[in-house]
């Protein structure tokens, strides 16, 4: 007995989405496997605890990790209270009106804008108007404006969560909206905010081009704010097309991937966690 | 009690403005840097002039924008399909378990860093078509692969949602009408998830347009019009960063010139994906 | 520091040895190319500037010390069976003229060029001495480094560059020009032409550390790292030893 053509087609359409996805997932693994591969064996202790010399060649990628944690947390300082200010402000002080609907606008369309404009952008607005010059102040502030919107966002959501009763709560003990931020929405967006904030520290370790452009590329260990510094993905971008040392390029990026999965892993645990107890 | 009010409401409206500020800082400076040199060039020898050599105050960046909308296009290419197979795959064709554990992984590899697909295309993927397509390997054919590799965790998550997010009976109609299971995802659900999955794309394409430092390993920059997808070629993006180490002057203010460029479309890319997320979301 | 990114590399490797010697001085080594090492160091954005080719006339209100020679060579992938080619030839294979291997006597392919980009103090000397007033191809593939350069010619049988002599290694191949190969020898008495300066600036009277460190690097240990890693020092060979 012969199939209806539909089931015919059914079958040749499941076949090729099965091959669709599954050389999909297949290449993305091959991606990451060919560079941990590499360079897991490059990751001993001491590749973690020296600094680079002799150009790269040589020894470990300590300033490298120290600059990128430098940059990432001042940017996550920045960051965070002007975007979870702003999602507040969004979602507890005001109504649809037009002053919402631009902030929204200004986010959505800040959230798109290239890295390699960011980088311009902090080039001439930080490193020269503000005559920060190349340094982890630079490059940190540039990296929280690239940062902003994914905060503001994750924020939004998670206040968005909150029942209503909470704040009818605080409102029949006698608070007034500030306490009723401060003492019931706050602490239970906080999982949330959290979480927004794991995610852009994976972000801006992973940025490049915005940096390579604000906060140089000096091998040296940094000192202060002002100094300049080569975060791990800038090491990694220069490392793997001068061919100075594949070995600690390999090292370098897998020590990115594993981080970035680090990052990730405890992200998306705690998102469940607070999933979980939410309901 | 109520000034003490006031002011952390006027302090929050403050803190607010800062996302809407920065984007007018942005576009401040970045037009202050490069229009001046689009009009010193004239706007129509600027974007259509076809060559691009700044010593000699040649400034057409016309080569660049086809190449961006060439290496976009081909990334596409792959990224629509593919990205449509995945979120189908996971949607509809495994069970929930094997969801749960897929997409935090593809979350996961949206957020690798971009140097790091940038370096494997250089290692793996141009000496592939190096040897068996011909031409240099640094190629459009190289970055765009890669960047449809790069962008399809953004169209697989949020096609992923639109399609959850729709409601069951479309499915459950479907099946008791006596439809087969593809003729409901292919007929009925896929359609409904249409705008959502539309501006998936949209921002998927928005990604691949602004990429910078992965094609700069890939693409070979070279400055001439590309022919074939076998060609090197430059992009907006990548003709910024790999001039901008050296640039002073005019060749400078060109480089901003061409990021004016890469800034009014990405803006007018990402105004059509808001449009149509908000009309999903509010229709 | 700040200037040229084919200076930077050396730069480093001195800066490294001097604050192994004097561990209370801290040196930072920046690049963003020759002409921006110019305007660093009239601004004093940088304490010195550093530069890999000679000054403008419009420059000369800075002060300059030369640290070292340096050539540039043409390279090939080892493969390749080119090992000699004259200067004309080298301007009408960049220049887009010669477009295949064979016209070379070499086998039957295209030939890709690779190149610096434009603004690079090693292209503009690359111009200057092979190019005149040819432009370089604009099918030519660009990379933003020396080290680049050199990475994609070890990888593609088929491609011709142009890298600072220092970084040539084992993985590549220079050719002779003209007759001559590029070597150190070569360049002291003068038979190798493609030569260029590696230059300290200073505006005005340099500071008391820079002038120290410049000392540093006009001394015989410091001119022996820098013709280990490649260059040519200003000192005598015989002096070195």
């Amino acid at each position: 007995m012969r199939l209806p053509r539909r089931y015919l087609t059914q079958r040749i359409a499941k076949i090729l989405i099965w091959m669709g996805a599954l050389s999909t997932i297949g290449v993305m693994i091959m991606i990451l496997f060919q560079v941990l591969r590499e360079g897991i064996p490059a990751l001993h202790p001491r590749f973690f605890l020296d600094s680079p010399r002799d150009m790269g060649r040589e020894g470990g990628i300590l300033s490298s990790i120290v600059g990128t944690a430098a940059l990432t947390l001042l940017a996550v300082f920045v960051a965070t209270p002007l975007g979870v200010g702003t999602a507040i402000f969004l979602r507890e002080y005001t109504r649809e009106s037009r002053i919402s609907r631009i902030i929204r606008f200004g986010t959505d369309c800040l959230s798109g804008v290239p890295s390699i404009i960011f980088g311009l952008f902090g080039f001439v607005f930080f490193v020269i108007y503000l005559k920060m010059g190349w340094s982890i102040l630079s490059g940190g502030l540039t990296v929280a404006a690239m940062i902003l919107p994914t905060i503001i966002s994750t924020t939004e959501e998670a206040i968005k969560g909150i029942p209503r009763s909470y704040r009818e709560v605080s409102y029949s003990l006698g608070g007034n909206k500030w306490q009723t931020v401060t003492h019931a929405i706050l602490p239970n967006a906080l999982p949330g905010i959290f979480t927004g904030v794991i995610l852009s520290v994976g972000r801006s370790i992973g940025e490049t081009a915005a940096v390579i452009l604000t906060a140089g590329s000096s091998l040296l260990m940094p000192t202060s704010l002002f100094s300049p510094t080569r975060t791990m993905s800038v090491h990694f971008y220069i490392l793997a097309r001068e061919g100075i040392s594949m070995e600690m390029a390999y090292g370098t990026g897998a020590a990115l991937i594993l981080l970035v999965l680090l990052i990730n892993t405890v992200a998306n645990t705690l998102l469940n966690r607070y999933i979980r107890h939410r309901t | 009690m109520d000034i003490k009010e006031k002011l952390i409401e006027k302090t929050l409206l403050v803190i607010a403005l800062s996302s809407i500020t920065i984007l007018a800082l942005i576009t401040f400076f970045i037009f202050e840097e490069g229009l001046p040199l689009i009009w010193k060039v004239g706007p129509r020898a600027f974007i259509l002039g076809n060559r691009w050599v700044p010593s000699q105050g040649s400034f057409g960046i016309f080569p660049m924008i086809v190449s961006s909308f060439w290496v976009t296009f081909g990334a596409l290419l792959l990224g629509i399909p593919l990205g449509l197979a995945c979120t189908i795959f996971l949607c509809e064709l495994t069970p929930p378990s094997i969801g749960l554990f897929l997409r935090p992984a593809i979350h996961l590899l949206a957020a690798i860093p971009s140097v790091i697909y940038g370096f494997w295309g250089l290692v793996v993927l141009v000496p592939l078509v190096r040897n068996y397509l011909g031409g240099p390997g640094l190629s459009i054919l190289s970055g765009s692969i890669i960047l449809g590799f790069m962008i399809l965790p953004t169209i697989i998550s949020i096609s992923e949602d639109s399609i959850k997010a729709l409601p069951k009976t479309y499915k459950e109609g479907a099946l008791a009408l006596g439809a087969t299971h593809w003729q409901t995802i292919w007929r009925v659900m896929i359609p409904a998830a249409r705008s959502g999955i539309v501006a998936s794309i949209i921002l998927g394409m928005g990604r691949a347009i602004g990429e910078t430092m992965a094609m700069i390993m890939i693409l070979g920059n070279a400055v001439k019009m590309p022919s074939s997808f076998l060609d090197s070629a430059r992009t907006l993006t990548t003709n910024i960063g790999i001039e901008m180490g050296y640039a002073s002057g005019d060749h400078r203010h060109a480089l901003f010139a061409t990021a004016i460029v890469l800034f009014i479309i990405i803006m007018i890319l990402n105004s059509a994906a808001i449009l149509l997320s908000r009309r999903r979301g509010g229709g | 520091m700040a200037g040229s990114t084919s200076v930077e590399p050396f730069a480093g490797v001195l800066a490294e040895e001097y604050m192994k010697l004097h561990p209370e001085v801290q040196i930072y080594v920046q690049g963003g190319g020759s002409t921006a090492g110019v305007e660093a160091a009239r601004s004093h954005a940088a304490n010195i500037g550093m530069s890999s080719r000679s000054l403008l006339p419009n420059e000369k209100d800075l002060s300059a010390v030369t640290i070292a020679k340096d050539a540039i060579a043409v390279i090939v992938h080892p493969s390749n069976p080119i090992r000699n080619l004259s200067l004309i030839q080298v301007g009408e294979v960049f220049s887009g003229k010669v477009k295949n291997w064979n016209e070379l006597g070499g086998p039957d392919h295209p030939i890709f060029l690779v190149t610096r980009e434009e603004g690079s103090g090693t292209r503009e000397a690359f111009q200057k001495f092979v190019m005149e007033k040819e432009e370089i191809s604009l099918a030519a593939l660009v990379q933003d480094s020396n080290g680049a350069i050199r990475q994609v010619v070890s990888s593609d049988p088929n491609t011709i560059g142009y890298i600072s002599l220092g970084l040539v290694n084992d993985k590549i191949k220079a050719v002779e020009i003209s007759g001559v190969e590029p070597s150190v020898s070569n360049i002291e008495n003068g038979s190798y032409t493609l030569v260029r300066p590696f230059l300290f600036l200073f505006s005005g009277e340099p500071t008391r550390e820079a002038k120290t460190f410049v000392d540093f690097v006009l001394s015989p240990p410091a001119q022996r790292i820098l013709s280990k890693e490649g260059l040519v020092s200003i000192l005598p060979t015989t002096a070195l030893n």
